[in-house]
Protein backbone atom coordinates (compact mmCIF):
# COMPACT_ATOMS: atom_id res chain seq x y z
CA UNK A 1 0.00 0.00 0.00
CA UNK A 2 1.07 3.26 -0.74
CA UNK A 3 1.69 6.25 1.84
CA UNK A 4 -1.21 7.85 0.05
CA UNK A 5 -3.20 4.81 -0.35
CA UNK A 6 -2.27 4.30 3.54
CA UNK A 7 -3.60 7.90 4.30
CA UNK A 8 -7.18 7.54 2.25
CA UNK A 9 -7.70 4.38 4.34
CA UNK A 10 -7.12 6.15 7.71
CA UNK A 11 -9.57 9.19 6.54
CA UNK A 12 -12.33 6.55 5.44
CA UNK A 13 -11.76 4.47 8.41
CA UNK A 14 -12.14 8.44 10.40
CA UNK A 15 -14.61 9.17 8.65
CA UNK A 16 -16.84 5.75 9.15
CA UNK A 17 -16.66 5.98 12.77
CA UNK A 18 -17.14 9.56 13.27
CA UNK A 19 -20.50 8.36 11.32
CA UNK A 20 -21.28 5.49 13.79
CA UNK A 21 -20.49 7.94 16.60
CA UNK A 22 -23.39 9.92 15.01
CA UNK A 23 -25.80 7.91 14.52
CA UNK A 24 -25.57 6.39 17.73
CA UNK A 25 -25.91 9.67 19.60
CA UNK A 26 -28.88 10.89 17.48
CA UNK A 27 -30.53 7.42 18.15
CA UNK A 28 -29.97 7.97 21.92
CA UNK A 29 -31.67 11.39 21.83
CA UNK A 30 -34.68 9.03 19.77
CA UNK A 31 -37.51 9.13 23.06
CA UNK A 32 -36.66 12.75 23.62
CA UNK A 33 -37.20 13.50 19.75
CA UNK A 34 -40.31 11.87 20.31
CA UNK A 35 -41.64 13.43 23.62
CA UNK A 36 -42.17 16.75 21.71
CA UNK A 37 -42.97 15.54 18.21
CA UNK A 38 -46.02 14.13 20.04
CA UNK A 39 -47.38 17.41 20.74
CA UNK A 40 -46.31 19.09 17.83
CA UNK A 41 -48.78 17.00 16.12
CA UNK A 42 -52.01 15.85 15.90
CA UNK A 43 -51.69 11.49 16.21
CA UNK A 44 -49.67 9.54 17.52
CA UNK A 45 -48.60 8.46 14.19
CA UNK A 46 -47.91 11.58 12.57
CA UNK A 47 -45.45 12.12 15.51
CA UNK A 48 -44.13 8.40 14.68
CA UNK A 49 -43.57 9.52 11.15
CA UNK A 50 -42.47 13.19 11.74
CA UNK A 51 -39.71 11.35 13.67
CA UNK A 52 -39.02 8.91 10.89
CA UNK A 53 -39.01 11.45 8.06
CA UNK A 54 -36.69 13.62 11.33
CA UNK A 55 -34.17 10.53 11.47
CA UNK A 56 -34.16 9.65 7.58
CA UNK A 57 -32.52 13.43 6.85
CA UNK A 58 -30.00 13.25 9.70
CA UNK A 59 -28.64 10.51 8.78
CA UNK A 60 -28.27 11.15 5.28
CA UNK A 61 -26.96 15.24 6.19
CA UNK A 62 -24.58 13.89 8.96
CA UNK A 63 -21.78 15.21 7.75
CA UNK A 64 -23.39 18.93 8.07
CA UNK A 65 -23.47 18.45 11.89
CA UNK A 66 -20.46 19.81 13.76
CA UNK A 67 -19.80 17.66 16.50
CA UNK A 68 -19.26 18.89 20.01
CA UNK A 69 -22.28 21.21 19.01
CA UNK A 70 -25.69 20.74 20.36
CA UNK A 71 -27.09 17.45 18.82
CA UNK A 72 -30.57 17.77 20.28
CA UNK A 73 -30.79 21.38 18.88
CA UNK A 74 -29.72 20.24 15.57
CA UNK A 75 -32.17 17.52 15.87
CA UNK A 76 -34.76 19.59 16.35
CA UNK A 77 -34.23 21.90 13.80
CA UNK A 78 -34.75 19.47 10.92
CA UNK A 79 -37.91 18.20 12.85
CA UNK A 80 -39.43 21.70 13.54
CA UNK A 81 -38.58 22.53 9.32
CA UNK A 82 -40.55 19.21 8.46
CA UNK A 83 -43.33 19.64 10.06
CA UNK A 84 -43.42 23.39 8.69
CA UNK A 85 -43.22 21.67 5.11
CA UNK A 86 -46.10 19.40 6.01
CA UNK A 87 -48.27 21.82 5.44
CA UNK A 88 -48.85 23.44 8.92
CA UNK A 89 -48.46 26.95 7.36
CA UNK A 90 -51.95 26.72 5.75
CA UNK A 91 -53.34 25.62 9.13
CA UNK A 92 -51.68 29.32 10.38
CA UNK A 93 -54.26 31.17 12.55
CA UNK A 94 -51.73 34.22 13.49
CA UNK A 95 -53.98 36.45 13.68
CA UNK A 96 -56.87 34.66 15.63
CA UNK A 97 -55.22 36.46 18.70
CA UNK A 98 -57.24 35.28 21.83
CA UNK A 99 -58.31 37.97 25.05
CA UNK A 100 -55.03 38.36 26.92
CA UNK A 101 -55.38 37.64 30.64
CA UNK A 102 -52.74 38.10 33.24
CA UNK A 103 -50.28 35.18 33.76
CA UNK A 104 -52.77 34.73 37.73
CA UNK A 105 -55.71 34.00 35.62
CA UNK A 106 -56.00 30.08 35.58
CA UNK A 107 -55.10 30.28 39.39
CA UNK A 108 -57.76 33.05 40.09
CA UNK A 109 -60.12 31.24 38.33
CA UNK A 110 -59.51 28.35 40.38
CA UNK A 111 -59.67 29.85 43.82
CA UNK A 112 -62.57 32.19 42.96
CA UNK A 113 -64.42 28.80 42.03
CA UNK A 114 -62.69 26.72 45.17
CA UNK A 115 -61.01 29.52 47.71
CA UNK A 116 -57.43 29.30 47.93
CA UNK A 117 -56.53 25.95 49.04
CA UNK A 118 -57.90 25.11 45.74
CA UNK A 119 -54.32 26.04 44.83
CA UNK A 120 -52.13 23.84 47.03
CA UNK A 121 -49.76 21.96 45.20
CA UNK A 122 -51.06 18.61 45.87
CA UNK A 123 -54.73 19.98 44.38
CA UNK A 124 -53.40 20.57 40.97
CA UNK A 125 -53.38 17.19 40.15
CA UNK A 126 -56.63 17.05 41.28
CA UNK A 127 -58.16 19.84 39.43
CA UNK A 128 -56.42 19.02 36.08
CA UNK A 129 -56.32 15.96 34.03
CA UNK A 130 -53.82 15.20 31.75
CA UNK A 131 -56.24 15.25 29.15
CA UNK A 132 -56.98 18.74 30.14
CA UNK A 133 -53.41 19.68 29.59
CA UNK A 134 -52.98 18.00 26.31
CA UNK A 135 -56.38 19.15 24.93
CA UNK A 136 -55.47 22.71 26.03
CA UNK A 137 -51.90 22.09 24.40
CA UNK A 138 -52.81 21.26 20.98
CA UNK A 139 -55.34 24.00 21.32
CA UNK A 140 -52.57 27.05 21.23
CA UNK A 141 -52.27 28.84 17.99
CA UNK A 142 -48.83 26.89 16.61
CA UNK A 143 -46.72 29.83 16.77
CA UNK A 144 -46.87 29.58 20.45
CA UNK A 145 -47.21 26.05 20.63
CA UNK A 146 -44.02 25.54 18.93
CA UNK A 147 -42.43 27.35 21.80
CA UNK A 148 -44.22 26.64 24.54
CA UNK A 149 -43.30 23.21 23.77
CA UNK A 150 -39.73 23.65 23.19
CA UNK A 151 -39.36 25.28 26.45
CA UNK A 152 -41.37 23.90 28.73
CA UNK A 153 -41.57 20.04 27.43
CA UNK A 154 -38.35 19.79 25.82
CA UNK A 155 -36.70 21.59 28.57
CA UNK A 156 -34.66 24.21 26.11
CA UNK A 157 -33.11 27.52 26.77
CA UNK A 158 -34.60 30.35 24.89
CA UNK A 159 -31.13 30.71 23.35
CA UNK A 160 -31.53 27.26 21.56
CA UNK A 161 -35.31 27.84 20.69
CA UNK A 162 -34.55 30.55 18.90
CA UNK A 163 -31.70 28.36 17.25
CA UNK A 164 -34.43 26.02 16.43
CA UNK A 165 -37.00 27.74 15.35
CA UNK A 166 -35.14 30.79 13.47
CA UNK A 167 -36.62 33.76 15.28
CA UNK A 168 -35.21 36.15 17.26
CA UNK A 169 -34.46 35.64 21.42
CA UNK A 170 -37.45 38.13 21.60
CA UNK A 171 -39.76 36.44 19.57
CA UNK A 172 -39.27 33.33 21.61
CA UNK A 173 -39.73 34.96 25.06
CA UNK A 174 -42.92 36.83 23.68
CA UNK A 175 -44.37 33.77 22.33
CA UNK A 176 -43.56 32.02 25.29
CA UNK A 177 -44.78 34.42 27.66
CA UNK A 178 -48.17 34.70 25.47
CA UNK A 179 -48.32 30.84 25.17
CA UNK A 180 -48.57 29.99 28.35
CA UNK A 181 -51.27 32.62 29.26
CA UNK A 182 -53.45 31.08 26.35
CA UNK A 183 -52.87 27.72 27.39
CA UNK A 184 -54.23 28.86 30.81
CA UNK A 185 -56.88 30.06 29.83
CA UNK A 186 -57.96 27.15 28.12
CA UNK A 187 -56.91 25.26 30.55
CA UNK A 188 -59.29 27.07 33.29
CA UNK A 189 -62.12 27.10 30.40
CA UNK A 190 -61.74 22.86 30.35
CA UNK A 191 -61.36 22.36 34.05
CA UNK A 192 -64.29 24.48 34.85
CA UNK A 193 -66.50 23.94 32.54
CA UNK B 1 -60.73 38.52 41.08
CA UNK B 2 -57.63 40.71 40.72
CA UNK B 3 -54.39 40.62 42.44
CA UNK B 4 -54.41 43.31 45.84
CA UNK B 5 -52.29 46.00 45.69
CA UNK B 6 -49.45 47.16 43.34
CA UNK B 7 -46.96 44.78 44.56
CA UNK B 8 -48.73 42.03 43.91
CA UNK B 9 -49.38 43.04 40.58
CA UNK B 10 -46.01 43.96 39.93
CA UNK B 11 -45.12 40.20 41.76
CA UNK B 12 -47.79 38.78 39.27
CA UNK B 13 -45.41 40.36 36.06
CA UNK B 14 -42.12 39.30 37.51
CA UNK B 15 -43.26 35.26 38.67
CA UNK B 16 -42.55 34.07 35.41
CA UNK B 17 -39.36 35.31 34.80
CA UNK B 18 -38.18 34.49 38.42
CA UNK B 19 -39.90 30.79 37.75
CA UNK B 20 -37.68 30.30 34.15
CA UNK B 21 -34.56 32.23 36.24
CA UNK B 22 -34.19 35.11 33.84
CA UNK B 23 -34.57 38.43 35.74
CA UNK B 24 -32.36 40.65 36.45
CA UNK B 25 -30.68 40.38 39.99
CA UNK B 26 -32.87 43.77 41.01
CA UNK B 27 -36.07 41.81 39.98
CA UNK B 28 -34.97 38.92 41.92
CA UNK B 29 -34.91 41.25 45.25
CA UNK B 30 -38.55 42.80 44.34
CA UNK B 31 -39.90 39.41 43.92
CA UNK B 32 -38.29 37.62 46.51
CA UNK B 33 -39.06 40.29 49.21
CA UNK B 34 -42.89 40.66 47.79
CA UNK B 35 -43.31 36.89 48.03
CA UNK B 36 -41.87 36.44 51.56
CA UNK B 37 -44.22 38.70 52.66
CA UNK B 38 -47.05 37.73 50.66
CA UNK B 39 -49.38 34.35 50.84
CA UNK B 40 -51.81 35.65 48.09
CA UNK B 41 -48.76 36.30 46.15
CA UNK B 42 -46.72 32.53 47.58
CA UNK B 43 -49.45 30.09 46.95
CA UNK B 44 -49.88 31.60 43.54
CA UNK B 45 -46.14 31.20 42.85
CA UNK B 46 -46.26 27.43 44.51
CA UNK B 47 -49.39 26.94 42.12
CA UNK B 48 -47.13 28.46 38.77
CA UNK B 49 -44.61 25.92 39.80
CA UNK B 50 -46.48 22.66 40.13
CA UNK B 51 -48.59 23.53 36.85
CA UNK B 52 -45.42 23.72 35.16
CA UNK B 53 -43.89 20.17 36.35
CA UNK B 54 -47.38 19.05 35.84
CA UNK B 55 -47.63 20.12 32.85
CA UNK B 56 -44.23 18.61 31.44
CA UNK B 57 -45.09 15.20 33.04
CA UNK B 58 -48.82 15.06 31.38
CA UNK B 59 -47.54 15.80 28.15
CA UNK B 60 -44.85 13.40 28.00
CA UNK B 61 -45.92 10.07 26.44
CA UNK B 62 -43.04 7.76 25.89
CA UNK B 63 -41.83 6.62 21.96
CA UNK B 64 -43.85 3.80 21.15
CA UNK B 65 -42.57 -0.17 21.21
CA UNK B 66 -40.70 -0.88 18.00
CA UNK B 67 -39.78 2.67 16.58
CA UNK B 68 -36.61 2.89 18.14
CA UNK B 69 -35.49 -0.34 15.67
CA UNK B 70 -37.30 1.57 12.94
CA UNK B 71 -34.72 4.35 13.31
CA UNK B 72 -31.76 2.14 13.71
CA UNK B 73 -33.01 0.48 10.66
CA UNK B 74 -33.14 3.88 8.81
CA UNK B 75 -29.33 4.08 9.22
CA UNK B 76 -29.29 1.01 6.28
CA UNK B 77 -30.67 3.75 3.90
CA UNK B 78 -28.13 5.99 4.16
CA UNK B 79 -26.09 6.57 1.22
CA UNK B 80 -22.92 4.44 0.65
CA UNK B 81 -19.49 5.95 1.20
Amino acid sequence: MSETEAADARRIAAEALGRVRFEEEALELADQVYRVARRLVGTREEAEELVQETYVRAFRSWSSYTPGTNMRAWLFRILTNLNLDRGRKLQRTPDQQPLEEGDYFLANKLAAAEGEQALDQERVVEKLSQDNVVGALSELPHDFRDVVVLVDIGEFSYADAAQILDVPMGTVMSRLHRGRRILKQKLAEESLA
Amino acid sequence: MTAHDPGCERCEELLQGYLDRDLAPDEVVVAEGHLDGCDYCRRRYRFEEELRRYIRVSASERMPAGLLEKLAALRDERPAF
